[in-house]
């Protein structure tokens, strides 16, 4: 038995450590077989360096056409599974071909590396970031090994930050002026606002305000768009009169957001909406839905 | 259906107190593991369960608190930072992550609570945020059993003067604006359950409404309590906003009840310094409300205040305590049109209580009341209301229970105004009321003018009113009444017997108007009051002087007899008759008082039909003897003559006896004759004649109503003396017999002339 498995056993171990390992702050990301892993987390304009080592197996050599470790930028639309569609390729050759005894340990470096895309994990689409060692075989095929790595990028606050203000309505129905304070949220922040109600004649049951996460990806004819709703947060309960008016405080951070993407690389967008919901008591639901843009703010900490 | 719909809120309690314990059971088990993050998963369920709708008032509160007691474990878990190692600060943003609105805020506020107490942040800012969050929950219940919940944990968290919260300026100021949000948006909130389910009946409505506005009235019971109001603010900020909101509401219920909370929650002290504030938004109110209760609590309230110090007092003078609640009371009453005539009156014995216990010295105060009271009710008919009617007997009574003395009263113009308002048994019971109320406190009454004014108002009881079908009498209860008024008489009374007989007369003008029914009741305690005063006259024998005095006693017994007479009362008639002769032969010396009086018995006893034959002949016979026995001739003529009248009463069934009618003018002629001859003695010339021609009047009275004793010869003889009389040379002429004669004889010739049965008559008599 150990005989047939050590055949289909890569010859060899191969790990990726990254120079700032046991510093670097570390975030879950959730991998294809639904398990979640710790991976390091890096943002645009970084050095990317560290160690790979190689290992052969006891008493094993491995025997290559060259050693290569990539950094690569990915984009993948899950209608296209396994198509990757690479936005950053960069590689750095650790080895010439030749033959590995015993273990080997190669550093590498990537300096500023410029990754203007956040990972991200949506319905339709993911973006990663992945090291991919390659050792070149010419017979049995490479062996290979990715390390993922995550990008966040920030944001400072935006200089202009209008609130969002406006008056709508149902004629001789429901006349209601919402106010969220800003259009642009960071990850953490607070969505502070009223609804005041100017008019009133249907009964309402209860108010929710939404946050929806529109994903579209593709382009043209074969635009797809995906939207989720992330959050259903009660504002009301029961109904109001003329000249009431319901204070709005919605915290972000419970809710698993990520910032606006707008058209990444031509593949995909992500958009958040705040949509105020109206229920009446026969369920009809009157709503109104308005963008806002996410933003990841720098932590302090 | 109504069973039924019982029997499912059971079952759906049942349900909502099971859902609570279940979700209670696992917040425990995560409370005592510590586990933050469950013990908030595990609450807001619970709280969920408060989410519906299809509880009564009454199974919301049950269902209310049992998850109120479950908080305040939560509330022990969060005050403990090393059991959930999370700062108060994080732990606020926390619990606003729950989903719904309900458990959030409960949630919220039981943090908020925690938050205050920490004094991580100043209380008036958390305060403010949790009042202003909770407006998310804008369904009545729900949002009331929430701000309730609110109220209840903040109570002792207020930043008072003094407490422990106390902020750096305007900090009392933070807790009544805390307290007056939560109140108006907790009164918004009520009022609007009433639009809430169309299906629901309105009754059932309002009961519902009941049962949850001592949740809205327990903000005014915080602020009550809260020390740092003091008079300048509760007069600038706290009243005006609370009654504005109450104004405002437009809602009967509740205008009702927070009225009458802001009367018994605030200090009497405010409500006096305050009170055109407080008075004033009264006729803004809507024209259901029972403003009158509240009134009336209102002034209840500061009578018993100003009774429980003296030192009260002088406050009610300088704010005009009076006059404003009077001008109120006008205003509420102009302004609730429909407020029915029981209202207003109510009203009226309110300020009326109010009157006499803060100003008991003010009766123009109270006669204004009455004025009032009058005014309200003229040009409307007698109140058939009966509840109307009842409070009229407590207007009326209020008065003389305080001054206990109808006197008081009586000086009251507008009381009597008052009574005729009254219907007929009302008014009966009303006197029934001041006459026990004289009773009770011995009032004399000592002037005839009281006496009438008294007998004004008891009117009911003496006489039969009109329309008033006697018929339905309750004969007990008339024996009772008439009862009273008998004792009432004993009651008059006056030193001065002047006055004294001016009461009797009175008395006896007003009980005669009773009717036969009544008599036998009230005349035996006048002619008993009559005689102690006979009697008192008699005990000062020596002090009788004037011409007037002796006469007195005649009067009375002239009116008692036409009283006992009245009432069929022979035996005390003949008594009374008997006493007065006595009294006339023992008293009366003076001849000129002996005359009136002679002929005050004559001509009461030609009035007595009361008499049997026997007693009859006694007095009159008696009469004639005294008649007879005056001083002067003449006056012994006319008396004589008078008595003629006791033979023949002109009645259908009166007596007429011709013969001693005869008798009597023949005694007369003789004594007019012995009184001529006296005259041509004494003076030489003999006396008029106007004696005879007084006797021949007489004749021609008897003659035309047919006493066929007095024959026509007999006046033919009279007229023939007269003539020769006054031709004779010794006589006098006398201008005035001369004219009295002339006049007769025209009368004889006018008749003679007239024709007919009389003319007839006359004919055989010669002019």
């Amino acid at each position: 038995m150990n005989y047939l498995i050590g055949a289909f056993k890569p010859s060899c171990n191969i790990s990726i450590t990254f120079a700032d390992g046991k510093s670097r702050k570390q975030v879950p990301i959730k991998k294809e077989n639904g398990q979640t892993v710790m991976v390091p987390l890096f943002q645009s304009q970084e050095n990317i360096s560290g160690k790979i080592s190689i290992e052969p197996l006891q008493g094993k050599k491995v025997e290559h056409n060259g050693v290569k470790i990539e950094l690569l930028g990915q984009i993948e639309m899950y209608f296209d599974r396994g198509n990757f569609y690479d936005f950053t390729s960069l590689v750095r050759e650790l080895d010439v071909p030749g033959e590995i005894y015993e273990r080997k340990t190669f550093p590498f470096e990537f300096s500023t590396v410029e990754m203007p895309y956040e990972t991200y994990n949506g319905v339709n689409v993911r973006l990663r970031y992945v090291l991919k060692v390659t050792i070149s075989r010419g017979y049995g095929g490479s062996i290979v090994e990715y390390q993922d790595f995550v990008v966040r990028n920030y944001t400072p606050p935006p200089e202009i930050n209008n609130s969002i203000k406006m008056e709508v309505g149902i004629e001789d129905c429901l006349h209601i002026e919402f106010e969220y304070n800003k259009s642009k949220y960071h990850l953490k922040d607070v969505i502070i606002g009223k609804i005041y109600f100017l008019l009133v004649r249907i009964k309402i049951k209860n108010m929710d305000l939404e946050i929806r996460r529109r994903e579209s990806t593709g382009s043209g004819a074969n635009t797809h768009v995906e939207t989720e709703t992330l959050a259903k947060f009660e504002l009301m309960d029961g109904a109001p009169v003329r000249g009431e008016s319901i204070p709005i405080r919605l915290f972000l951070s419970p809710y698993e957001l990520t910032p606006t993407h707008r058209n990444i690389n031509n593949k995909f967008s992500v958009k958040y909406y705040l949509n105020l919901v109206l229920v009446d008591e026969e369920d009809r639901r009157y709503f109104k839905q308005q963008e806002i843009t996410v933003y990841r703010l720098p932590e302090t900490s | 259906m109504i069973s039924n719909i019982a029997e499912d809120e059971d079952k759906w309690l049942a349900e909502g107190i099971a859902g609570i314990q279940h979700n209670a059971f696992y917040m425990h088990r995560s409370l005592d593991s510590n586990n933050l993050r469950e013990a908030l998963k595990y609450s807001a369920q619970m709280l969920s369960e408060l989410r519906t709708s299809r509880l009564s008032p009454h199974k919301y509160y049950e269902l209310y608190m049992r998850a109120f007691d479950e908080l305040r474990k939560l509330e022990i878990f969060f005050k403990d930072e090393s059991k959930h190692g999370c700062s108060i600060i994080d732990l606020y943003e926390l619990v606003q992550h729950a989903g719904n609105i309900l458990p959030r805020l409960y949630l919220l506020c039981t943090v908020g609570s925690v938050y205050i107490k920490s004094k991580e942040a100043p209380a008036k800012d958390v305060l403010k945020d949790l009042v202003e969050m909770c407006r998310g929950v804008q369904h009545p219940i729900r949002g009331l059993f929430l701000r309730s919940y609110l109220s209840q944990v903040s109570r002792d968290k207020l930043p008072d003067i003094g407490s422990d919260y106390e902020g750096d300026a305007d900090t009392v100021m933070d807790a009544v604006e805390f307290v007056l949000q939560n109140f108006t948006e907790m009164n918004k909130l009520w009022v609007r359950m009433q639009h809430q389910g169309p299906g629901r009946a309105k009754e059932k409505q309002e009961k519902e409404r009941s049962e949850l506005r001592d949740l809205v009235g327990k903000n005014l019971h915080v602020l009550s309590q809260i020390e740092g109001i003091d008079l300048e603010m509760y007069k600038d900020t706290v009243l005006p906003r609370v009654l504005e909101q109450v104004v405002n509401c437009k809602d009967e219920l509740a205008q009702y009840y927070l009225m009458d909370c802001i009367i018994q929650v605030f200090p009497d002290e405010y409500h006096l310094q305050t009170l055109e504030t407080l008075l004033g938004a009264c006729p803004q109110l809507q024209p259901t409300v029972d403003i009158k209760t509240v009134l009336s609590q209102l002034m209840e309230r500061l009578s018993n205040y100003a009774a429980s110090s003296a030192e009260v007092l002088p406050d009610f003078l300088q704010v005009e305590a009076f006059a404003k609640l009077s001008s109120a009371i006008g205003k509420v009453i102009e302004a609730q049109v429909d407020m029915p005539v029981v209202g207003a009156i109510t009203l009226y014995v309110s300020l009326l209580t109010f009157t006499l216990r803060v100003h008991p010295d003010r009766l123009d105060y109270v006669d204004q009341v009455l004025g009032a009271c009058v005014k309200k009710l003229c040009g409307k008919p007698k109140l058939e209301d009966s509840k109307a009617t009842k409070q009229i007997v407590a207007l009326l009574s209020a008065p003389l229970e305080k001054y206990n003395d109808i006197v008081t009263a009586l000086t009251l113009s507008n009381y009597p105004r008052v009574m005729d308002h009254l219907d007929n048994g009302t008014n009966k019971i009303m006197a029934m009321v001041i006459i026990q109320s004289i009773m009770k406190n011995s009032t004399c009454i000592s002037t005839a003018d009281k006496v009438e004014a008294l007998f004004e108002l008891i009117k009911g009881l003496i006489k039969d009113l009109d329309g008033f079908p006697v018929d339905e009498l309750d004969e007990e209860d008339f024996k009772d009444e008439q009862n009273s008024v008998a004792r009432l008489i004993h009651m008059f009374y006056n030193d001065d017997p002047e006055e004294m007989l001016k009461i009797i007369c009175t008395v006896k003008k007003h009980i005669m108007t009773g009717g036969s029914r009544r008599l036998p009741f009230t005349v035996p305690p006048l002619i008993f009051s009559a005689l102690r005063l006979v009697r008192r006259l008699q005990g000062q024998e020596g002090d009788v002087v004037g011409e007037e005095e002796p006469a007195t006693p005649k009067k009375i017994f002239q009116l008692l007899n036409q009283a006992a007479n009245d009432c069929d009362l022979e035996p005390v008639a003949y008594e009374f008759f008997t006493q007065a002769f006595i009294l006339y032969e023992e008293e009366i010396a003076d001849s000129k008082a002996q005359v009136t009086a002679i002929h005050l018995i004559i001509g009461t006893l030609q009035r007595m039909n009361v008499f049997g034959v026997e007693n009859r002949d006694t007095l009159t016979h008696k009469a004639t003897g005294y008649s007879a026995k005056l001083l002067k001739k003449p006056d012994q003529c006319r008396a004589v003559y008078a008595c003629s009248h006791l033979f023949w009463v002109d009645d259908q069934d009166g007596i007429k006896d011709g013969e001693r009618v005869m008798l009597c003018l023949k005694r007369a002629l003789r004594i007019a004759n012995a009184a001529q001859q006296m005259a041509t003695v004494a003076r030489g010339s003999s006396g008029p004649v106007t004696l005879f021609v007084e006797i021949l009047n007489k004749y021609i009275y008897f003659f035309e109503k047919g006493n066929s004793q007095v024959t026509s010869s007999a006046i033919q003889g009279l007229i023939e003396l007269i003539t020769s009389e006054m031709q004779s040379e010794s006589t006098t002429p006398d201008p005035s017999s001369d004219a009295f004669f002339a006049s007769t004889m025209r009368y004889i010739q006018f008749q003679k002339q007239k024709g007919g049965a009389m003319g007839e008559k006359y004919d055989s008599i010669k002019a």
